[in-house]
């Protein structure tokens, strides 16, 4: 049983490490066609290989440590930020049992009862490696990165906390396998909560620092923020950190809001669950580098002012007439 | 010796180390982040006790959001190192002198009970999940909670008006 538990949790990070490398390629493809561009195409068939050439090319750079940095924060700082992003997805169910090799093994890592409040508390101790990075390069521009990505984070985790009470709400229970039944019995989340979806799409963006919320790393004003000072390896882990919470985001999206690995037939051949939870990623992942492509950064100033005056309320909001709704047509 | 005694004697060891580190470091980062690792090391108690949400609501309040705005305060203050010289040169005999106190007093109770402290006893079905947590704390504990939230509100406001510049 304990084996079984490890080969799914080693399969789980070979996933977040291989998917990573592929949604790297992912969105520079997506780019080059929302910009009129063909892309890499060069390193294999039809740029498949690109990842692979990027990795070699990463770990053959020299590691430069600067002389006033402070050493031991800035090596475990990569890592901090690493782990919680592998171990985000640890929750997320790709279905609920399928036959393999004769024997029913559960297509999900672990099932538990507080699984939303797990998401929440990995995503709290996120910003620890971003902002010891920024700290200890011993750098302005970094500790400007590094100090702006806590606020942000801090800022944003508010509305990202408060849209996940939406689904729980009305599944009635903090377990993503429950809230995936609900989802099959009376319809996908996102068409009952519009508004919590909007704003856990909008403070996901924040949460990962991409655009148009990458304000740790504006380039014209900070040059690249908190990873500045990292190169080779290490600045390849904070880049892994940035797309596998992209990946782990969207598959906490698909499933809160998407009905996760719910689609047709998927109760008579359970291994279809895996692909539509896979295809519902594609789709999420799809959605931030549109966005990405669309928008322009926002001042640092709008920024805060967006998250606390508008989102903040606007989810309260949500939750209230959430709550309202369930109380007066009676039970979630 | 079954797994789960072996695994409280590591995360003991694990915090109490990290509890030695944060007094003893002299710069005020690494304090903040062995407290961090205590905090951590606590929550993964709470698990082995079955308390699920504690141990999720201890990371993500105190090892995320209340330390990472120690971290910042420290960060934008730069006050990092702690300056050399001692101000209060009688302040290590005496913590020394009182946690020895603490030690016998608690040593003493533990031997002299040891008889009369009842087994702890096992958790019951749904022990330590949100419901039941949630349950108590809207019904039987309804007022202390709503009071501590008023608490909590006065504080933001202090600091909200304190913070504000005087035009």
């Amino acid at each position: 049983m304990i084996w079984e538990w490890i080969i799914k949790s080693v399969l789980l990070i070979l996933v977040m490490l291989v998917g990573f490398a592929y949604v790297t390629l992912y969105e520079r493809k997506v780019l080059a066609r929302l910009q009129v561009r063909v892309g890499p195409n060069r390193a294999g068939p039809s740029g498949l290989l690109q990842p692979v050439a990027d990795g070699i090319k990463l770990i053959f750079k020299e590691e430069l440590i600067p002389a006033m940095a402070d050493k031991k924060i800035f090596l475990l700082a990569p890592i901090l930020t690493v782990v919680p992003a592998l171990i985000l997805l640890a929750v997320v169910p790709w279905g609920r049992s399928a036959p393999f090799f004769g024997r029913e093994i559960t297509l999900y890592l672990a099932d538990i009862n507080v699984a939303v409040l797990y998401i929440t508390a990995i995503a709290s101790i996120s910003v620890y490696g971003i902002v010891l990075a920024g700290w200890s390069s011993s750098n302005k521009y970094a500790t400007m990165g590094g100090i702006r990505s806590t606020a942000q984070m801090i800022s944003y985790e508010l509305a990202l906390g408060l849209s996940f009470v939406g689904p729980i709400l009305i599944a009635g229970t903090m377990s993503m396998l429950g809230i995936v039944d609900k989802q099959q019995e009376i319809g996908w989340f996102a068409l009952y909560q519009p508004v919590g979806f909007l704003i856990f799409f909008i403070a996901t963006l924040a949460e990962t620092n991409r655009a148009p919320f990458d304000m740790p790393e504006a380039e014209q004003e900070l040059t690249a923020g908190y990873h500045t000072e990292y190169s080779g390896m290490k600045f390849a882990l904070f880049y892994m950190a940035e797309y596998d919470k992209m990946i782990g985001v969207s598959a906490i999206a698909a499933t809160l809001f998407l009905g996760g690995f719910d689609g047709p037939f998927v109760n008579q051949i359970p291994w279809l669950g895996p692909l539509y939870l896979f295809i519902k990623i594609a789709f999420m992942l799809f959605l931030m580098i549109w966005v990405r492509a669309t928008l322009p950064r926002i001042r640092y100033d709008h920024l805060m002012a967006f998250g606390w005056k508008v989102l903040l309320p606007l989810s309260l909001l949500n939750i209230m007439v959430t709550a309202l709704v369930i109380v007066l047509v009676g039970g979630g | 010796m079954t797994l789960e005694l072996i695994l409280f004697i590591i995360l003991a060891l694990v915090a109490v180390a990290a509890a030695l580190g944060m007094v003893l470091s002299r710069n005020t980062v690494y304090s903040a982040l062995f407290l961090i690792l205590n905090f951590v090391t606590v929550a993964v108690f709470y698990l082995m006790l079955n308390a699920a949400f504690l141990a999720m609501a201890q990371i993500t309040v105190y090892a995320g959001a209340i330390m990472v705005l120690f971290l910042f305060v420290i960060m934008l203050l730069g006050a990092e190192r702690i300056p050399g010289e001692d101000k209060l040169p009688w302040q290590k005999p005496l913590a020394v002198f009182l946690g020895f106190v603490l030690l016998v007093e608690t040593g003493y109770i533990l031997i002299s009970r040891s008889g009369i402290l009842p087994p702890a006893p096992t958790a019951g079905e749904g022990f330590g999940s949100p419901e039941a947590i949630g349950m108590v704390l809207f019904n039987q504990y309804l007022l202390p909670f709503e009071v501590t939230s008023i608490v909590l509100l006065v504080a933001m406001i202090g600091a909200v008006i304190l913070s504000r510049r005087v035009k």
